[in-house]
């Protein structure tokens, strides 16, 4: 089987373009990875796009194809829900049509509007991810999911706060060079633990910010990029996905996500490697929590081990197994359809060799990205590797 | 939401609890669920029966919300917790106690209260 090749990948700026509107955001990084791929646009087959709050932010349904027009192609277009992973979502059947040989040039992304409707409208858009009966009214919002979550976690494996300001503090310091970032400030653990409270025990520092923002991918067959001498040196050489309860309360262990270990499973199989060749990794941390719990489902660390890691550098570019050197969802931004896809497009940067952290990492040839919807009842993992 | 139609099993389930007797739906292999339910998520069993939820159960988890959704505006802060009922679990508004001096393991009963912000129903947890 051939691996689909990233052969060129787009971002705007992530931060609050409030006055802009999606379809401009998504015109730019989707202009900007055709760009990069060296693609005849008219070689483009479809585009897969994912968007999560559009009809609550912008009052805008059926967005993919007025995603596919922003960026002058006439292809069939879909999008894909899975809340905040979306996009991952749409990278998976990206990846499988590709593989399958029913394409071999597909666009895939996707953007968010977001700090239009402020925090408090952002905060209800993002809620409806949980279950509207059970959880929405019973006062569940984002970041209080993953603060029971969070309790849950401490209360089975020890941990706390403080472990949990290393992971905001460590992805703060990645996002210093990253110029697409959204927070570019270095933070202390006493600034994280200071911060106003959110949903106890988290604060506004365990929370990722309200972004507006977008991204793009162009993925191509091995056989088109052979073809065309396009330079592509990154395949996704795994793809997975996994699910789970919606609700949080129907879970076995509040403490765990098994959709994406199901995921990760799955990609590291359909890839023929496993956790220990994981060179660098990107993963879903909308709050700090989700992080440690997205290290343990990705099998880098046992269940409750993944606590520490933070706080003894481990997952620090200068450590062993780098995460989120983007700066994560928590300082480069959630713009929450656009994310699945900025992951990919990160990990692919740094497998060029283009990064801020190549003195580090710039040996890295396998790298994972984690995704995850609401309380991870919605997960997808993607493996990347250097090719050539 | 006088003008919106009921949300059928759910309000139905609402109503039981109100009136102190909640249940929720139980295929023979012992797993639990809160309705509509057609079929078990766990076994696909289709045998659901309702069973009475216990008098108390156990706070699994909880947080005290601080930044809230526009319809929690005026309840905030309020603790919204997970409990424990056995086979099943709910979440709801934790009331009637500090939210300094929850515990998880804390023994509640379920009924149902008012949100003060938009006078809808809601799951409201009260120790017991």
């Amino acid at each position: 089987m051939s691996h689909p090749r990233v052969t060129g990948v787009g971002l705007t700026d992530f931060g609050e373009h409030s006055e802009r509107t999606g379809r401009d955001l998504f015109a730019e990084a989707g202009l900007a990875a055709l760009d990069d791929s060296g693609v005849d646009p008219g070689d483009v087959e479809a585009l897969f796009y994912g968007n999560f709050m559009g009809e609550l932010a912008e009052h805008q349904g059926h967005q993919a194809p007025l995603m596919a027009e922003a960026v002058g192609l006439d292809v069939p277009a879909t999008r894909y829900e899975a809340a905040c992973a979306s996009s991952g979502a749409a990278v998976r059947e990206a990846v499988r049509h590709l593989r399958s040989g029913e394409a071999d040039v597909i666009l895939v992304g996707g953007s968010e509007r977001m700090t239009n409707i402020g925090t408090a409208g952002a905060t209800d858009a993002l809620s409806i991810a949980a279950d509207d009966l059970y959880e929405i009214r019973a006062g569940m919002t984002f970041p209080g999911a993953y603060a029971l979550m969070a309790r849950a976690y401490f209360r089975e494996f020890g941990g706390a706060r403080e472990d949990l300001a290393h992971v905001a503090v460590k992805n703060h310091d990645h996002a210093l060079p990253n110029e697409h970032a959204q927070l570019r400030k270095e933070i202390s653990v006493e600034d994280a633990l200071e911060a106003p409270m959110v949903a106890d025990p988290l604060g506004l520092y365990d929370a990722c910010p309200i972004t507006d923002g977008a991204s793009a991918a162009v993925l191509t067959s091995a056989e088109y990029a052979a073809e065309h001498d396009l330079d592509a040196t990154v395949a996704v050489t795994g793809t997975g996905q996994g699910g789970d309860n919606l609700a949080l309360h129907d879970r076995e262990n509040l403490a765990r996500s098994p959709a994406a270990a199901k995921a990760a499973d799955e990609a590291y199989e359909d890839a023929g490697l496993g956790p220990a060749d994981v060179d660098i990794a990107e993963v879903h941390d909308c709050f700090t929590i989700a992080e440690v719990l997205a290290i343990e489902s990705l099998g880098l660390y046992d269940p409750g081990e993944g606590i520490a890691a933070a706080r003894e550098g481990e997952t620090h570019a200068t450590g062993e197994t780098p995460v989120n050197l983007s700066g994560g969802l928590k300082a480069k931004g959630h713009p929450v359809g656009a994310t699945g896809v900025a992951q990919v497009v990160s990990l692919a940067r740094v497998l060029e060799g283009d990064s801020a952290w190549a003195d580090d990492v710039g040996d890295a040839r396998v790298g994972v990205a984690h995704n995850a919807g609401g309380t991870v009842a919605s997960a997808t993992v993607h493996v990347l590797e250097v090719v050539e | 939401m006088s003008d919106k139609a009921r949300d059928g099993a759910f309000d139905d389930w609402l109503d039981s609890v109100e009136d102190g007797e909640g249940y929720y739906v139980e295929c023979e292999n012992g797993h639990g669920w809160l309705p509509p339910r057609r079929v078990c998520p766990d076994c696909g069993s289709r045998e659901l029966s309702e069973t009475p939820l216990p008098d108390a159960g156990e706070v699994a988890t909880y947080t005290e919300v601080s930044v809230a959704t526009p319809q929690f505006s005026a309840d905030t802060p309020y603790v919204t917790a997970i409990v424990d009922y056995g086979p099943v679990r709910v979440t709801g508004l934790l009331r009637g106690v500090d939210p300094d001096e929850v515990e998880v393991g804390m023994p509640v009963g379920v009924g149902v209260g008012e949100r003060e912000t938009t006078g809808d129903r809601a799951v409201v947890f009260r120790p017991r």
